[in-house]
């Protein structure tokens, strides 16, 4: 296997990382909805803690994006 | 790729002085935000809609820092609602479509640099305050309370990394989101382009989809471009928190 394939592989196979991170925001977002229909006089004082758990399961996917991004064009 | 290429507009790219296209984009955010807050700063006692929206802003960032921070938290608005105005300014400016002439909108935030620069202030505040304010004490915020005397090295540590790496992931998460959206929207603009040259019944066909695609992949870009704005801000507040409060 010649190098450029290699990275090609390599991009790809960290692209999945990206794909984790969307079960993670889903996740946050889902279970924030779940429970403010059950409670919705609650809702509105999480939505700060919400976006915290987005900002952080978000992080990880564009970490991962850029690992890709990296290996691509910058190795 | 070429929409974020810094391009000298005058002077040389090598030497101290020269003016480039991201500088100039960064004044248009200047002047911009700074003709939305002079419009809306007339202090009528029945505000019109540009004061509403202008005090909707201020009022927005300050309930912010005063839920998270307490009643000290006010003094912290300034750098938190400048970091909110610029990102989200320049945010919606880099998603302007349209290019002329070779000109072409810069997202100021899609560098490394500009972001950067951004975190290293917050996180100097959160520094000099928290150190200002507790001394040698500020070490207390690596310890959490009722840790185990065996596991306080590890989790010392542990703390440790996790406070240092924050101004790095703050920088990254909001130019790597730039970056990633615009992309996307490339990645899509240049299907467009290559299925009308394949021709046939496809090719028009696969050019229609990316195309509705890119109107949707726009949408999602304006709520990123609030959201990033509005975490950068949050994440700068709760860490603000931290220094002032410990824990």
């Amino acid at each position: 296997m010649d190098l450029e394939a290699a990275k090609v592989i390599g991009a790809g196979l960290a692209a999945i990382g990206v794909g984790a991170a969307a079960i993670g925001v889903g996740n946050v977002f889902g279970s924030f909805l779940e429970s403010a229909i059950r409670n919705p006089a609650a809702a509105d004082s999480q939505q700060g803690r919400l976006f915290i758990g987005f900002a952080a399961a978000e992080l990880l996917g564009l970490i991962a994006f850029a690992v890709a991004m990296i290996i691509l064009y910058a190795v | 790729m070429h929409q974020f290429q810094i391009a000298p507009l005058a002077g040389d790219l090598g030497s101290p002085f020269v003016f480039t296209n991201s500088a100039l984009w960064m004044l248009v955010v200047l002047a911009l935000i700074w003709v939305f807050m002079v419009g809306g700063m007339k202090r009528q006692l029945v505000p019109g809609r540009w004061q509403v929206a202008v005090e909707g802003v201020t009022g927005f960032i300050t309930s912010m820092l005063t839920t998270n921070v307490g009643p000290e938290g006010r003094r912290y608005v300034p750098w938190v609602f400048t970091v909110f105005m610029f990102i989200l300014f320049a945010n919606l400016l880099g998603m302007m479509p349209f290019a002329l002439a070779g000109a072409h909108p810069f997202t100021v935030t899609s560098q490394f640099t500009v972001t950067g620069v951004m975190a290293i202030i917050s996180f100097a505040i959160v520094l000099i305050v928290g150190f200002w304010k507790h001394g040698f004490h500020f070490f207390s915020l690596f310890i959490p309370h009722g840790t185990p005397k065996i596991l306080l090295p590890l989790i010392f540590l542990i703390e440790l990394l996790s406070f240092m790496v924050r101004p790095f992931s703050l920088a990254l998460r909001l130019f790597v989101a730039m970056i990633a959206g615009h992309i996307l929207v490339e990645v899509f603009a240049s299907f467009v382009v290559s299925g009308i040259n394949a021709g046939g019944v496809a090719g028009p066909a696969i050019s229609l989809l990316s195309f509705v695609f890119i109107m949707g992949v726009m949408a999602l870009e304006l709520l990123v471009c609030a959201i990033q704005a509005y975490v950068f801000a949050l994440l700068t507040s709760l860490y603000i928190n931290d220094a002032v409060n410990l824990h």
